[in-house]
């Protein structure tokens, strides 16, 4: 485990945490961007440089954008009077924390089980490039129609409704 | 001490309790999203870890498996955010706790 590891990994959870923990909206959003940015750190450590950089490009660029989008669309930078946690904030916790131990658990038993340090995988952009024109095309062009689908439906349902003629 | 891809899959293991604590937690639909985004990416973090460490990493199964749920998580934010603009202009609240009847 070397260093940059764990500066990654503090990175990461700090961002998740002030993420879920922070009052301000804005403040939130922008924290999520450092989770984000710390997980496109990760995989490039992970030697998945095509992953870190879709990471960043999809994330960072633009569902960053389209969170602080939204919340300034709703107004909801503005802290609310009456705090900003459920009234069934304790039952949330604990789910979350009882999750957190089985995973932790399950992955502290199977220590032996998992493989230990193994070579750096040689697979360049190529590589990504003919997988997915090749065994992977059908799933890209699903991919693709469930963007095209997903892009329409948010539009459709983020449309005004007020402009429909009365019939 | 333990191995490279147990502390990965520990990361992702507890950025996924945090997302999953800000989705059930937070009140605003805003952060319930965020808290969804962060365990996607907890699940991504575990596929691209298991495909470096595991024992074919030449087949791509897991990075080609990350880059489609990147891809989909996409869309699904899309689509989360209009739903969100749109109870917005609904009710003029982001505020789950008030949402308590299915007809607009």
């Amino acid at each position: 485990m070397s260093p940059i590891f764990y500066i990654l990994a503090a990175l990461t959870i700090g961002g998740g945490l002030a993420a879920v923990l922070l009052k301000n909206l804005v403040h939130a959003a922008l924290a999520t961007t450092v989770a984000f940015a710390g997980l496109a750190l990760l995989y490039l450590e992970l030697d998945a440089q095509f992953a870190g950089f879709a990471q960043i490009l999809v994330y960072i660029g633009a569902v960053a954008i389209l969170i602080v989008f939204a919340i300034l669309l709703t107004r909801g930078s503005d802290v609310p009077k009456d705090g900003v946690f459920s009234r069934t904030w304790a039952v949330g916790l604990v789910i979350a924390a009882a999750v957190f131990a089985v995973l932790a658990w399950a992955v502290l038993e199977s220590l032996r089980a998992v493989p230990q340090q193994a070579a750096v995988p040689a697979v360049t952009v190529d590589d990504i490039g003919n997988a997915l024109v090749g065994r992977y095309v059908l799933p890209l062009e699903i991919v693709g129609l469930l963007l095209t689908a997903a892009t329409i439906g948010a539009v459709i349902v983020a449309m005004h409704e007020k402009e429909r003629p009365k019939s | 001490m333990t191995t490279p891809l147990a502390g990965y899959l520990l990361v992702a293991a507890l950025l996924f309790a945090i997302g999953l604590a800000g989705a059930l937690v937070r009140r605003n639909a805003i952060l319930v999203l965020i808290g969804i985004e962060l365990m996607l990416n907890a699940a991504n973090l575990n596929l691209i870890a298991f495909w470096r460490f595991g024992p074919h990493p030449e087949l791509l199964t897991g990075m080609m498996f990350a880059i489609f749920s990147i891809a989909v998580a996409a869309a699904e934010a899309a689509v989360g955010l209009g739903l969100v603009i749109s109870i917005y202009r609904h009710t003029n609240s982001t505020d789950l706790d008030k949402m308590n009847r299915m007809k607009g």
